[in-house]
């Protein structure tokens, strides 16, 4: 009605500074929620690509600062009688030892290099899934990941050589995808038998020991266990279950997630004040035209939501706008930093545009509220006196 | 048209009022323990000079201030002890204005300058009609509605001003210096369709430094340092 009438006409009568309140108010917006939108595309994508099982205990030598440098577990390897003692403290939990490595391999007469992961053929079916062929058996064979496989365009049933001699060997079966974990990456890698492993390289200590809890609810308990009896006098092995691991990097993503997004929220605060400039150089200069309409039977109520309605209109303009260029902001921001926008139109990030547009409305009222209030509290007589 | 027949009643009474702004010099005295009772379909003019308390006179009349001490009673009701939202509702209810410098709303059309009152009371049925029935009492043609103030002469904007306070239906027009902006020859005119609505009954006091406007008014009353002369 004509309270948010002359607030409207107010704002066509002023429409360049309005302009501009809308304008910080668009970028305002803009920002957060594609900030926000980013954000969470990148958590998503994070946690996609990591395989997300909880139920497994990665156990590897303890690098300790006097030991080489950060990261080398060169020459730190776990014994047969260390694997023993997990055993003994994993309980009926499956135990897995694992020995990596890296040699060439050729294929066709294209030589390259690739990660071996080499156990005991009964425990694949236990940590990997295969896509193709079968699992490993006692004695030769090998299984491939499936990016090394897809890459090579390897086969169930061909062979590949391994080492610079003419050692080959055949492949039993391809292995399903598997993205990023925190036990093995056996994408780009090759699983042998650990008894070929041991006679080929000679090699009779382990790199890592996997434990594959039944129970989850086990976990802490079988992580203490092992802690027990193997880092009883110093720490000689790493003790880490996935979960943890896990829950620890979508955390950090989550913050750096939140921070930028509230790098975003600055830009609205500044459009906030802007709008809130905005709003009291019209206060000031409608001193006596809030005179005139209180002298006129108005009261300070309504004087309130005649200011109150040019911020919302302010507001509401800016964030309609902005949440329509978020899509597209959120669009090149996701695209430009994660090169995919799989995860953009996923509601948890969509939601973020209306985040945006809510904060944008809300800011643009609490920035109103003062100089509304100001209107409101004029002495009547002295803003009739107003020239 | 013959003034209505009542019997005479103070529409306006003031009960010993005193006014005291306080001021960061010390306090101002601006009405000094003044007494008046107005009876309903007076005409009255208020004169003296500047500083004397004759606007403060009417501003307290007008319910836009309430008396330090003492008591104002407007159509029955005391003041005094009021909230702003009463004596908004008060004045709304009661009283029209009529100021020196017209005082339309810049961003309104004439006919929504008219209206605005009307809203105010949640725009009661036939609220457009009232509008163009007070317009063509106070002379305005039905061209000059959809006009904004800036585009119309001074006697035009004022004659928009006193449709405005009459929309209302009020008992009581306040009028400071209503001919001040004017030439003589608008003011008179001003003037006589201000005797034309007191002769309707309406109740009118009139703040100024003319004599010859004074001269329109059935009672002059003197203010000199806050009390009646």
């Amino acid at each position: 009605m004509i309270l948010f009438d002359l607030a409207r006409r107010n704002i066509r009568l002023h429409w360049l500074r309005s302009l501009l309140a809308v304008v910080g108010i668009i970028i305002g917006v803009v920002a957060i929620s594609s900030m926000g939108m980013l954000g969470n595309s990148l958590v998503l994508s994070i946690s996609d690509s990591l395989t997300s099982v909880g139920d497994t205990i990665v156990v590897s030598p303890h690098v300790s600062s006097a030991q080489g440098s950060f990261g080398s577990s060169g020459g730190l390897r776990i014994t047969e009688r260390q694997v023993e003692e997990i055993r003994r403290a994993a309980g009926a939990n499956t135990v897995i030892p694992l020995r990596t490595g890296a040699d060439r391999i050729t294929v066709g007469n294209e030589a390259k290099t690739a990660a071996l992961y080499a156990m005991d053929p009964a425990d694949v079916p236990v940590l990997l899934e295969k896509e193709g062929g079968i699992y490993l058996r006692y004695g030769s064979g090998v299984m491939v990941g499936k990016k090394l496989a897809e890459e090579n365009d390897l086969k169930v049933g061909e062979t590949i050589g391994i080492g610079t001699g003419d050692e080959r060997a055949r492949i039993v079966g391809i292995l399903k995808e598997r993205g990023i974990g925190f036990d093995i990456n056996p994408d780009y890698a090759l699983v042998v038998p650990d008894t070929w492993f041991a006679s080929r390289y000679g090699e009779r200590d382990y790199d890592q020991v996997i434990i594959k809890v039944r129970n989850l609810e086990d976990i802490d308990g079988v992580k203490a266990a092992v802690d027990d009896k193997l880092n009883r006098r110093e720490q000689v092995v790493n003790v880490l279950d996935t979960r943890k691991v896990l829950s620890t990097i979508i955390d950090a993503f989550n913050q750096i997630s939140t921070f930028t997004t509230a790098i975003g929220g600055i830009s609205l605060v500044v459009a906030g004040i802007s709008i809130l400039n905005v709003m009291l150089m019209s206060v000031t200069e409608r001193t006596k035209e809030i005179g005139i309409i209180r002298s006129l039977g108005a009261k300070r109520g309504e004087v309130m939501r005649i200011f109150l309605s040019e911020a919302l209109i302010l507001g509401l303009l800016g964030s309609a706008i902005g949440g329509a260029l978020s899509l597209a902001g959120g669009y090149l921001a996701v695209n430009v930093m994660l090169q995919s926008t799989k995860y953009l139109f996923e509601a948890s990030t969509l939601v973020y545009i209306l985040y945006g547009v809510a904060f944008g409305i809300g800011v643009s009222l609490l920035s109103g509220i003062y100089p509304a209030w100001k209107a409101a509290m004029m002495n009547p007589i002295e803003a009739l006196r107003f020239e | 048209m013959s003034p209505p027949v009542t019997d005479p009643y103070p529409i306006i009474r003031l009960e010993d009022v005193t006014k005291v702004y306080p001021m960061p010099a010390g306090d101002v005295l601006a009405l000094d323990h003044l007494s008046l009772d107005v009876m309903a379909g007076e005409f009255i003019a208020i004169m003296g000079p500047s500083g004397s308390g004759k606007s403060t006179l009417l501003n307290l009349i007008g319910c836009l201030d309430v008396p330090t001490t003492g008591e104002i009673v407007i159509s029955g009701r005391p003041v005094r002890s009021l909230s702003d939202d009463d004596l908004t509702t008060l004045r709304r209810d009661n009283i029209g204005f009529v100021f020196q410098t017209f005082n339309l709303i810049p961003l309104l059309s004439v006919l929504e300058n008219v209206e605005f009152p009307l809203l105010l009371r949640g725009r009661p049925a036939g609220s457009r009609e009232r509008c163009t029935e007070v317009l063509g009492a106070v002379g305005l043609t039905p061209d000059l509605f959809t006009h904004r103030p800036s585009e119309l002469s001074g006697g035009q904007q004022q004659r928009v001003a006193i449709a405005r306070a009459l929309v209302n239906d009020p008992g009581i027009l306040l009028c400071d210096e209503p001919t001040g902006n004017l030439d003589t020859r608008t003011g008179d005119t001003i003037m006589a369709l201000l005797g034309a609505l007191n002769r309707q009954g309406k109740t009118i006091l009139l703040v100024t430094h003319d004599p010859r406007i004074a001269g329109f008014a059935s009672r002059t009353i003197r203010i000199v340092d806050g009390s009646v002369a």
